[in-house]
């Protein structure tokens, strides 16, 4: 796991994800792997005994992941929620926005670029994650 | 028309140290070609047959005179010397250096411009009727919302990485100038009950798969459009088809699940995204209408126009539009010269009409989808100086709406997925069909010519459409009739087998003599062609 760029104060999950097909049947899982396709409001049910959601992007150009993590940060889950596959550093920021706080990419990434990735732009036009404040609002008070 | 904030000016600035640094790490070889691909398109680059491609942002069609002469000075110091207005009320420029393209954007910040979504398969720039805020028979100003929706577009994170682009239009008055229906998502504001509101259509568009939208929603009030469309692009960005990238357009995920079952699955998300406080108050919309306002009409102005000049007079009759305001007009500058390419300008042509947005036309111009540009609110006392002036220039050409005022993409010149050139044909078409008096005797005919499948030319919605396609190694050009992409949209039909550059121009000609031979008091081309069917066009044609 000495790959997993995370944001989270705790340590990233070390629990194997099972798929979300197991996952239904397994009482005790608490780490699941999302695929493109796979509808992560499957796993809202159970939302309270997850500590890891895995969401895969096996080629960058698919953005269901994307989806994926927004509605599970809006159904109020609060663990750790991990892209792997090919997630690229111009990435980040998206998938930071959309509630990621972790990343396993398939190509390991300089935390330095990733670091001024997340910095370039100055504020954000939507308003995506709950705690984000958008320019709308900016300008409204 | 709109101006930046200090917010909306970070962003863009943001954006050219963004992409400064992207190349630079292309261009060191820290990026491989493959990895910078889809972060230059996203910045308008694309890679065509000769050259770098780069196309610049005109959100809504809606530019200022300084805006206009920024791209004429792009196009000097840049390319070679002249733009190409598309039929997304863009501009490209064809022969850009990677090196250069930061410089440029650079050179556009400095007066609010961009190459911000236009390219990549994300929220593309939000198009508009041409004639918003200024046009006799609207029910609001469209923009405001167009420009609403463009900053909720503008990086949007869950929606950089969709099936396939999208493209948004937003009009507000039931004819339809704007192909709105050819959409992935349309938008007519209409009024309810005194009150303005979006009317929603979904899944319009051309390409292989041409459909006219279906509505899906009648009414969306102006505090929920925002969360009602991102309602819209989840359901798509989650369902719509990527095994296939010519089934990937949301036009193909309505048709296969149904617009039925689609709206159902719009309002559920909607039912839980209105719980999440995404809409902006409605005094952002209203903020952004106030830079909308009325510039100063004088009022007590004549509507007389001396019509002396014969040439003049017949220059009004075709490019001259009514405004909603007494002693004012829409004035259409005609980028369709006979023999010339559709949609180009040279820098002088450009600084010229941004010269007469800013001396007659209270500094605004607008890109209009057919690839003119229009001076939005002409004095009609002024109209014969501005003619004058224009005709100088080349730029008078009396053919708005006519057989030679035609749409045409970049084609197999420039375009490296094109089968076909486009621009030839044009050209001969337009030779063709030259003489003036023949062209205003056959009336409006909306003529459309696509390099290939993917229908940049609108060929499906050309009351004549033209589809260059390769024939076993060599240029073959198919005819359809038919289509319209106004309020009465509809998609063309294949008259029959293909012909060759000369081939088309003569059963062209073959179609209008028919025309002119059977048409009734009033009609055009596309209501004869309706009456009588494609049977007798077959005949003349092929017989």
């Amino acid at each position: 796991m000495a790959d997993v760029i995370s944001f989270r104060d705790d340590a990233a999950s070390q629990e194997p994800a099972v798929s979300v097909d197991s996952f239904a049947g397994q009482s005790n899982a608490t780490a699941v792997r999302i695929e493109p396709g796979e509808d992560a409001r499957a796993l809202l049910p159970d939302l309270g005994r997850l500590s890891l959601v895995e969401v895969n992007f096996p080629a960058f150009g698919d953005g269901r992941g994307y989806s994926a993590a927004r509605i599970l940060r809006e159904a109020g889950y609060t663990g750790e929620l991990r892209a792997v596959g090919d997630v690229l550093p111009d990435q980040i920021l998206a998938m930071r926005r959309c509630g990621f706080d972790s990343f396993a990419p398939r190509a390991p990434i300089d935390p330095a670029l990733v670091e001024a990735r997340l910095a370039a732009y100055p504020d954000v036009y939507q308003k995506v994650a709950a705690s984000e404040r958008p320019i709308w609002s900016l300008r409204h008070g | 028309m709109y101006q930046y904030d200090q917010y909306d000016q970070a962003m863009v600035d943001a954006r050219v140290a963004d992409f400064r640094d992207q190349t630079r790490r292309r261009l060191s070889g820290e990026m491989t070609e493959e990895q910078f691909r889809p972060l230059r398109l996203m910045n308008g680059l694309y890679l065509q047959l000769h050259a770098y491609m780069l196309r610049v942002a005109i959100p809504y069609g809606t530019l200022s005179a300084k805006q206009m002469k920024m791209l004429a000075h792009i196009a000097r110091k840049y390319d070679k010397d002249y733009g190409h207005f598309t039929t997304r009320q863009n501009i490209q420029y064809n022969w850009i250096k990677l090196e250069d393209a930061p410089d440029i954007l650079a050179d556009l910040a400095t007066v609010e411009m961009h190459a911000i979504q236009t390219s990549g398969n994300c929220i593309r720039n939000i198009s508009a009727d041409q004639y918003a805020g200024v046009a006799a028979d609207e029910v609001a100003d469209p923009r405001p919302w167009a420009e609403l929706l463009r900053q909720w577009s503008s990086f949007h994170p869950e929606f950089t990485y969709l099936p396939r682009k999208f493209k948004i239009c937003v009009i507000a008055s039931q004819e339809d100038r704007a192909a709105m229906r050819l959409h992935d998502i349309g938008i007519e504001l209409v009024k309810r009950d005194g009150i303005v509101g979006a009317r929603v259509f979904a899944g319009g568009g051309m390409g292989r798969t041409p459909i006219v939208g279906p509505e899906i929603k009648d009414f969306v009030a102006e505090e929920e459009i925002i969360s009602y469309v991102e309602a819209c692009l989840r359901v798509y960005n989650r369902y719509g088809r990527r095994d296939n990238k010519y089934k990937a357009r949301i036009k193909i995920l309505v048709s296969e699940i149904g617009v039925d079952e689609y709206r159902r699955q719009v309002e559920e998300e909607w039912a839980h995204m209105k719980t999440l406080g995404i809409d902006p108050p409605v005094a952002e919309l209203a903020r952004i209408r106030a830079h909308f306002a009325d510039p100063a009409f004088e009022t007590g102005l004549s509507d007389e126009i001396d019509r002396s000049d014969p040439d003049f007079a017949l220059w009004v009759d075709s490019q001259v539009i009514a405004h909603r305001v007494p002693g004012y007009a829409i004035v259409n500058v005609s980028l369709k010269p006979i023999g010339g390419i559709p949609g180009d300008a040279s820098s002088a042509q450009i600084d010229l009409i941004a010269d007469l947005g800013e001396q007659y036309s209270f500094d605004e111009l607008r890109v209009t989808h057919a690839q003119n540009i229009v001076l939005p609110s002409v004095k009609k006392a002024d109209l014969y100086a501005v003619w004058q002036k224009l005709a100088a220039a080349g730029l008078a050409e009396a053919n708005l709406d006519l057989i030679t005022d035609i749409i045409a993409c970049p084609g197999l010149d420039y375009c490296s997925l094109a089968n076909a050139r486009s621009i030839p044909l044009s050209q001969k078409i337009s030779e063709r069909f030259a003489d003036p008096a023949r062209q205003r005797d056959i009336g409006e005919l909306k003529l459309k010519i696509s390099g290939c499948i993917n229908a940049c030319g609108h060929h499906h919605a050309g009351h004549i459409g033209i589809l260059g396609v390769d024939k076993r190694g060599s240029e073959n050009y198919q005819l359809l009739f038919g289509g319209s992409g106004a309020e009465d949209a509809s998609l063309g039909r294949i008259v029959g087998p293909g012909f060759d550059e000369d081939g088309v121009v003569d059963a062209i000609e073959k179609a209008t003599n028919l025309y002119l031979d059977q048409r009734e008091q009033g009609e055009r081309f596309l209501d004869t062609y309706r009456r009588i069917g494609i049977q007798p066009f077959k005949e003349a044609i092929y017989g």
